[in-house]
């Protein structure tokens, strides 16, 4: 059973059909660290933040890839999968024209492996903003 | 921009030790034990992967 503390401990249920958490979710998408910081969680915002924008940018730096979806090839439709879950930064990195050069040495693609998983742990971390906001891990 | 495979590693699995640190965990002290452990995992995986490629080859 349940103490008042553990009670207290518990973020308040959304109500039912209450948009916040999936604004928690897009936000947490489109911006790094954006979920947890709406949450009030900026300590956690900020790390999740610095880790990932400057894994990206290293990423671009090195001069990798950044995946578009129209090639017709299936392993890059897989990357611009993997590339869209860095949200913001991969949209303005494609509208910038970063990213574009051929990869041509290993360096290249390690930095094409790092975007395509600051993608996966963009997702990773809106989805842990989202079940915070929708009271399934603690708070 | 260039660098070695050896950091690039690290950095990669230090971005990656932070990330699953905070989301895969709950209490902070448990969030910096498993950033901790996801890291030295990752490493070490990567560098016995590398022995284990290079005695395939000779």
């Amino acid at each position: 059973m349940a103490t008042k503390a553990d009670t207290a401990a518990l973020p308040a249920e959304p109500a039912a059909g209450s948009t916040f958490p999936m604004l928690v979710l897009i936000a947490g998408w489109l911006i790094p660290g954006a979920g947890h910081l709406i949450l009030g969680k900026w300590v956690r915002a900020l790390l999740l933040a610095a880790a990932i924008l400057a894994m990206f940018i290293i990423g671009v730096a090195l001069g990798g890839k950044l995946y578009s979806p129209n090639t017709g090839e299936p392993l890059d439709i897989l990357g611009f999968v993997g590339d869209l879950g860095a949200g913001l930064p991969f949209i303005i990195g494609r509208l910038s024209g970063l990213g574009q050069a051929p990869v041509l040495t290993a360096v290249a693609d390690y930095g094409t492996k790092f975007i395509s998983i600051v993608g996966l742990l963009n997702i990773v971390a809106a989805i842990d903003a989202h079940s915070i906001a929708i009271g399934r891990k603690p708070a | 921009m260039t660098l070695s495979h050896f950091s690039a590693v690290l950095i990669c699995a230090a971005c990656i030790g932070i990330v699953f640190g905070i989301t895969q965990r709950a209490e902070p002290k448990m969030m910096i034990r498993f950033g901790a452990y996801t890291f030295v995992v990752l490493v070490a995986v990567t560098i016995a992967a590398s022995w284990g490629m290079w005695l395939i080859k000779h």
